[in-house]
């Protein structure tokens, strides 16, 4: 890391020298104008205005008035603005000009793989999302932009912690065994997906303030460029670039509070007592009464406080120069708190983007550069449990020798527990008693050169270096008071770890326009090289005064586990007559994942689409978009799974398992189970849309089928025992099938002068589906476990299998009493009528993942006010709620190592006595509707004597949930859906401000 | 010129950005693991291939005391793939001898006798064995006089090497000892079979046994002579006591008797110099490994150094509640406990005359109250066993200070069974052996338990086949040999002999004769369609 940070500057003294060396000086004339708005008549602002052919340029002021120096040699003005149709006119001393609003969105460009492409000309499944559309309000991680925002994608947060990550799914999940992760690419770095030590979350390394655009590439067509990587989507994120104008500069800050808006329902003290008294009296056992306490505590209020967060960002950008040198630069500072106690994380992160032109604008240079550092506090999760689970009879505090907190301890004085230390710990004390922290430096850049070749202007050659550079570390420190570590004077866990991937990319495109068969041709030809580092050290834990913990000395003092992917890959797009377009695709893909026989995949794809519009009704204002798209392609998929699994190797056991043969321990050797054969888990995709707009695109939208086949699948499934070195192994066996429908809609219902409101909608229908398990059939394979949950050991509440849903809940069916409609504990449906309630009774009932997704925005606009609306939701989604099963018993209360425990409310519901783990009653529905955020915006205007343009904006996030699950969330991060208690999502209230001068 | 310069400079690049692609940059290897090639390239290598293949029956897996288990399959590492623990869940808690309060999934089913081929516990010990032969297949692949010498190891190290074969066919043997009595047929591999090349064949018990008795036959010669082999180690003696016990239970395995084998085989151990330990409980205590007088082989476990939750260390906390002090540990599971048909064997329940009565902790004792097992579930009733305690004999400390793991070795053979089994043999009808020696050896186990020739002593007319059986629950017990013991006598399954929530009725109840052998596991079955699964299953 410091090679590299010490390398930095250098690198943009470099790039900035480089740039200087290339100006010139012309001769100048000026001009003078002014340019309004064809529907009003008044002054537009912010209008740029550039001597065509020239860097020279500026904006319209307030009253929409320009002045700018026209080299001689220039003799037009272009006329650009956001939303507006562009304009072209003679440099003459006074041109006035009136400019229309242009048609909604579609001239827009998207971003899409290696390159862009006008929205119009579309061939494969991208939305994009821009700046203004982000989901408002206090955001930590980018990928929560996007929430609600693109019909196919769920992005579920993993809770409420600060900085903390999300689930993306992309067209639900198309692996079972590897990643179902989408692929990031940011600015043309694809960039670490897993975490690294001291962060789990590498995306909110990244400002959200920095970024200009999320483009969601979806089906096969649009991320087959991306070859073995691209089966579960790809989202690209460009941030902010300099523009030619003059220096801008904008300030942003917002301010939150978040507090905790639910808890789970438990038992209070007088509850707890009276059980606990009633059961003594019916058993004559007094153990557990004699263990109350009098008290009346609420342990879930203590552990969480009204969090605060401050974010800044400070950007310009502008070019200096004379124009030659477009930059922005940008600096944010976030302090975020938990709302559990202790819990914080703060990001600086600083954002440079140089993009000069050189030898006419034959060399462009895009340079960026982003630097990040996070910290983070990560306050014990157990405690979220713990609270839930602490015994409401006892105080908090306690004369001891553990801090003051009361805690559970055995005649000796010593904790409660099993492995020296406690299993009850006081939530409180886990909070207090342990600094677990860690600082991580991120650094990504890249630079492309872009060289359009002089003597033959159509093609242009790419080159991208990048660098993805991730230094993470931390300690996490438990004191001597904390019962989880006694006996040890107190713990002292160091960890390090650094990843350092690399991009070398070349590209050549070649444009031409086929006047004489009215086609135009684009193709693109590259070869791409990534490098993926990590170097892990590995240290021995040490008590708080320095003594090495017995047993944690690692073997090795670093790992270094590394992969590359090596690709080449091509495209050819056509347009025939502006009506049909036509792409074809295909990478190579080679990876060191796996043997040389099996290493290169071929990732094919094709694309057709046909402008019914302009084939029929080309005039038309009441149709101004129709198109149909058809997309076919082969992607590939190689993430989550090890390293080195095709090779056989023999791995060094640990200190704490050895052999002693004599008066000496011997490290075992011990091979590992592989396939040698392993390969690409690959996906078919097919997918039909059809993109239209009508009313002059006042309604705009898309309608897309889709179809995905997985096979191949990176699976873990058994084998015979003595065939391998373990009874089951990663290897290519099984298909997944996925099918859908999305639906997109974005209108604009109403629109006058002062008024305007805006309404967007989209919903998504996903099946997922098992379609094979096995490389050999058996009639007899009752699929493979899965999701296992907390409550006795080994238990698992799910099954893949085939012809089913992916993690299909696989239980008892339970009986529930005529009468008073309660479940009859332990007594279940005899399914197979064989007089005998045993395994082959349990059956699948219902799924985890939801049948339909769907976001709802809208913004209404009065002058310069906005208020905005946006929602979320899943239907048919279903829930194992393990909280539940696991503390809404009896048994709970009365912990069988002699201490009381709180129950779940949901006891009083059931009165069962003893856990019912596999009970179809814990499975509920967890359908819901998240109303994510509302957000007021005022656009004061010119302030600090015009010098300024101020905007504030209010919002509140996590309004409410509208759901039928009775647990605490009906959205918890993971494919298995076992909701075990998660950390709550706060409800977020902020206020902020932007200023642009 | 100066554009001309850059121009060059970015053709440059683009040349050397292709040019820097190259397949061979694919060929990626792990920084710290080894390729088969590299772990077998010296004698260190082989040692701890060797030390594996002894520590699969101590440790659940490479990480101590959990992390990376041996063998996945959504199956629970400290529960339900641990050799030590599993074969005392198979062997002792169907019987009189255990009982266990947990819900863990299907483990009431063992004491209930009522398991199914969908148990994960079974898939876990099904595992277990074969995973350890498939170790020891690879390893004595690697064994051959060609590569030793093509690697450069010569001399003691290849000596060394070479004398190991012998070694981990015992251990082949003993492994597959342990499929045939639980399952009475097993997956069945030997160095001939590769990983992956073609599906495991499947062996019969008959085929098995056979097997068995000519691979330790074979070894005999081999072996380092009894007693002489580093401890932690075989040698002669413990292929003699496997054969022995073989032999007794050969009738159960193939229909014939083999009496008179048994009683060679134990009397090769008994006369081999091996002599009882003096005090009962030092054998089941931390430092036992001071017993080699008697221990003929026995599973090292450190509290430090070889640790889990499936080893010795699943005894001291498996039994203990809140008087877990007297366990020499931190904490109780509140697990396990026997029933009072164990307890009835002895004379003295307290432990005062019969010093092998441990039923007693500083919490619970012997009352008539205590022993009924009114609920299986409630960890309080039911007589509590303290036979295994993680203290040294000589009051020195234990490895672990934090009282978690154990340091007591799990004893798989030890002399006080030879004696036993030349005894049984001889009242089943075994020549080369007499009741007059018999009687002696079972007085000499005897003597050590009540501390005195003056109680306790039997003469011929008590030496029964019966006798034989209790004795052995008296000796033996929680040691892994009552389900074999209680099969051999036709009492495991038959209303013959019923003992507290037998059948899962309190009074106990006779069961299907099924559940004299475990199902194959289903997920074996399906993986492996050379596999055929038992009667009634």
């Amino acid at each position: 890391m410091n090679k590299i940070l010490s390398r930095l500057p250098a690198t943009i003294a470099f790039t900035i020298a480089f740039t200087l060396c290339s100006f010139g000086v012309f001769a100048q004339t000026v001009a003078t104008g002014k340019v309004t708005d064809t529907k009003t008549g008044k002054g537009l602002s912010g209008v740029t205005v550039t001597a065509k052919g020239t860097r020279i340029s500026t904006q319209t002021a307030a009253d929409g008035s320009y002045k700018i120096n026209v080299p001689a040699g220039g003799s037009t003005l272009v006329f650009s603005s956001i939303g507006y149709t562009s304009q072209e006119l003679p440099a003459n001393a006074a041109v006035t000009v009136s400019m229309a609003e242009s048609a909604q969105q579609l001239t827009d460009v998207v971003v899409v793989a290696y390159g862009t492409k006008k929205k119009t000309d579309l061939t494969g499944a991208v939305t994009q999302v821009n700046a203004k559309d982000f989901q408002k309000g206090n955001i930590n991680s980018p990928e929560q932009l996007l929430q609600g925002k693109v019909a196919g994608l769920q992005v579920t947060p993993g809770g409420g912690s600060a900085g903390s990550g999300s689930r993306i799914r992309i067209r639900g999940g198309s692996s079972l065994n590897a990643s179902n992760e989408p692929l990031i690419v940011i600015d043309g770095v694809p960039v670490e997906s897993n975490g690294v030590a001291g962060n789990g979350n590498l995306l909110n390394t990244i400002n959200p303030n920095d970024i200009e655009s999320m483009s969601v590439l979806k089906d096969a067509s649009a991320t087959a460029l991306y070859g073995s990587r691209a089966s579960n989507g790809v989202i690209i994120v460009t941030t902010k670039k300099g523009t030619r104008g003059k220096v801008k500069f904008a300030y942003s800050s917002m301010f939150n509070v978040g507090q905790v808006t639910k808890t789970v329902n438990v038992l209070n003290g007088d509850e707890v007592r009276s059980i606990i008294n009633e059961e003594a009296a019916k058993t004559g056992n007094n153990t557990y009464k004699n263990l109350l306490g009098t008290a009346n505590t609420n342990w879930q209020s203590l552990i969480y406080q009204d969090a605060m967060g401050w974010d800044n960002t400070l950007s310009a950008s502008g070019a200096i120069g004379n124009g030659a040198l477009p930059f922005r630069i940008s600096a944010g500072y976030l302090t975020q708190e938990g709302i559990l106690l202790t819990d914080k994380f703060n990001r600086a992160t600083a954002a440079l983007n140089l993009s000069p032109k050189f030898f006419d604008d034959h060399l462009s240079v895009n340079f960026n550069l982003k630097l990040s550092q996070t910290k983070n506090r990560f306050a014990d999760g157990w405690a979220v449990s713990a609270a839930a689970n602490f015994d409401p009879t006892q105080q908090v505090h306690d004369a001891n020798k553990y801090g003051g907190y009361f805690e559970w301890l055995q005649s000796d004085g010593k904790p409660i527990g099993t492995n020296g230390g406690s299993s009850q710990p006081n939530p409180l004390s886990l909070l207090k008693f342990r600094n677990n922290r860690s600082e991580v430096n991120r650094l990504i850049g890249n630079i492309q050169l872009d060289y359009k070749l002089h003597f033959l202007p159509d093609l242009h050659i790419l080159v991208n270096l990048g660098k993805d550079h991730t230094f993470g570390k931390g300690d996490d420190l438990r004191d001597s008071l904390l019962v989880t570590v006694s006996p040890f004077k107190g713990r002292a866990t160091h960890y390090a770890q650094y990843k350092d991937n690399s991009i070398i990319e070349t590209s050549l495109f070649y444009q031409k326009d086929l006047k004489s068969i009215n086609t135009k041709l684009d193709v693109l030809a590259g070869h791409t090289y990534q490098d993926f580092y990590t170097n892990v050290y590995n240290y021995a834990d040490y008590t708080l005064n320095g003594t090495e913990i017995p047993g944690t000395r690692p073997n090795f003092v670093t790992d270094k586990p590394q992969n590359r992917l090596e690709s080449y890959l091509g495209r050819v797009n056509l347009a025939v007559a502006n009506k049909y377009l036509l792409t074809a695709s295909i990478r190579r893909d080679a990876s060191s994942k796996f043997a040389e026989q099996n290493r290169v995949g071929y990732f094919p794809a094709f694309a057709a689409a046909w402008k019914l519009r302009e084939e029929f009704f080309p005039t038309s204002n009441a149709v101004s978009e129709f198109k149909l798209r058809f997309g076919w392609g082969i992607t590939g998929q190689q993430d989550g799974i090890g390293l080195y699994s095709y090779l056989p190797v023999y791995s060094q056991s640990n200190v704490a398992a050895q052999y002693q043969f004599g008066n000496a321990f011997y490290n075992f050797l011990r091979p590992g189970a592989y396939d040698p054969d392993l390969k690409w888990e690959t996906t078919t995709t097919e997918n039909i849309g059809l993109d239209f707009g009508f009313l002059g695109n006042r309604i705009t939208g898309s309608v897309e089928v889709y179809r995905k086949k997985t096979k191949d699948l990176l699976s873990v499934v058994p084998v015979a025992a003595g065939g391998n070195f373990d009874i089951q192994i990663l290897t290519n066996v099984g298909n997944v099938e996925n099918k859908g429908v999305e639906f997109t809609l974005n209108t604009i219902p109403v629109k006058t002068n002062k008024f305007m409101w805006e309404f967007g909608f989209n919903v998504t229908y996903n099946n997922s589906r098992i379609t094979n398990l096995l490389k050999q059939q058996d009639p007899n394979f009752k699929g493979i476990e899965t999701s296992g949950i907390s409550g006795g050991t080994g238990n698992n509440i799910g099954r893949h299998v085939v012809g089913n849903a992916p993690y299909t809940f696989f239980v008892y069916k339970q009986v529930y009493d005529q009468a008073t409609g309660k479940p009859i504990e332990g007594l279940y449906e005899d399914l197979n009528r064989d007089g005998i309630i045993n395994e082959s009774d349990r059956y699948l009932y219902k799924k985890p993942a939801p049948d339909m997704l769907f976001g709802i925005n809208t913004q209404f606009t009065y002058g310069k006010l906005t208020l905005g609306l946006a929602a979320h939701g899943t239907i048919a989604n279903y829930m194992y709620n393990n909280y539940f099963s696991n503390s809404g018993v009896l048994r709970a209360t009365q912990n069988p190592l002699n201490f009381i425990s709180n129950a779940s409310r949901n006891y009083l519901d059931t009165r069962f006595n003893n856990n019912r783990y596999l009970s179809d009653y814990y499975i509920e529905n967890a359908s819901f509707l998240r109303l994510d955020n509302i957000n007021l915006g005022y656009n004061v205007g010119r302030v600090l004597n015009g010098k300024a343009n101020l905007r504030l904006a209010g919002s509140v996030q996590n309004v409410f949930v509208i759901t039928n699950y009775k647990g605490l969330d009906p959205e918890v991060a993971s494919n298995e859906q076992v909701d075990n208690n998660i950390y709550p999502r706060p409800r977020i209230y902020s206020l902020g401000i932007n200023l642009d001068f | 010129m100066k554009n001309r310069l850059i121009r060059f400079s970015v053709c440059a690049l683009v040349v050397a950005v292709v040019a820097s692609s190259c397949a061979k940059k694919l060929d990626l290897f792990p920084q710290n693991d080894l390729t088969p090639e590299k772990a077998y390239s010296t004698a260190a290598g082989y040692k701890s291939i060797l030390a594996k293949i002894y520590g699969t029956l101590a440790t659940s897996g490479n990480v101590g005391a959990a992390g990376a288990p041996d063998i996945s399959g959504g199956l629970d590492e400290g529960s339900q793939i641990a050799f030590i623990r599993m074969f005392f869940n198979c062997n002792e808690l169907p019987t009189d001898e255990a009982v266990v309060s947990w819900n863990d999934q299907t483990i009431k089913d063992f004491h209930g006798l009522k398991w199914n081929s969908a148990d994960p516990f079974l898939k876990g010990i099904y595992a277990r064995p074969i995973y350890n032969v498939t170790l020891i297949n690879e390893y004595m692949r690697e064994c051959t006089d060609a590569k030793l010498a093509e690697r450069g190891i010569t001399g003691a190290d290849a000596a060394d090497i070479k004398n190991s074969v012998a070694e981990v066919r015992f251990l082949r043997a003993f492994n597959y000892w342990v499929m045939m009595d639980l399952f009475g047929k097993s997956t069945f591999i030997t160095e001939e079979d590769k990983p992956g090349a073609v599906l495991p064949k499947e062996a019969s018990r008959a085929e098995l046994f056979t097997y068995i008795e000519t691979e330790l036959k074979a070894i005999e010669g081999s072996m380092a002579p009894a007693r002489t082999a580093e401890y932690g180690r075989v040698d002669q003696g413990a292929a003699w006591a496997l054969l022995a016990r073989l032999y007794l239970n050969a009738e159960v395995y193939t229909g014939t008797a083999k009496n008179n084998e048994a009683i060679t085989y134990a009397n090769k151990v008994i006369t081999a110099g091996y002599s009882l330990h003096p005090s009962y409980a030092g054998l089941f205590m931390a430092d036992n490994n001071k017993a080699t007088g008697e221990l003929i082989y026995a599973i090292n476990c450190d509290g430090l150094k070889t640790t889990g939750y499936g080893n010795t260390s699943f005894f001291v906390h498996c039994a203990a509640g809140d008087d877990f002090a007297d366990y020499g540990v931190s904490g109780g599971w509140y697990g396990y406990r026997a029933t009072s048909a164990l307890v009835n064997l002895f004379e003295d329940r307290t432990g005062s005359t019969d010093k092998r009565a441990m039923f007693t902790t500083s919490k619970y004792g012997t009352s008539d109250a205590q022993l009924a097992l009114t609920d299986i579930g409630d960890f309080n009733t039911g007589p509590h066993v303290k036979k295994y305690v993680n203290k040294r004999s000589d009051g020195g400390a234990v490895s672990d200070i934090t009282g978690t793991f154990a340091d007591i070795d799990f004893p798989v053979f030890r002399l006080s069974e030879m004696y036993l089994i030349y005894a049984e043999a001889v009242l089943r009808g075994g020549s080369g052996g007499d009741k007059a020696t018999a009687v002696n050896y079972i007085n000499k186990i005897r003597e050590r338990a009540y501390g005195t020739t003056n109680r306790g002593q039997i003469n011929q007319s008590d030496l029964t086949l019966q006798f034989v059986l209790d004795e052995r629950g008296r000796e033996l017990f929680w040691e892994g040999h009552r389900r074999t013991d209680l099969i051999r006598y036709g009492q495991l399954t038959s209303s013959t002999y019923l003992w507290p929530w037998k059948g899962g009725v309190a009074s106990g109840t006779a069961v299907d004769a099924k559940y004299n052998l475990f199902p194959v596991p289903a997920s074996n079955m399906v993986a492996n369609p050379n596999l055929t699964q038992n009667t009634g299953y």
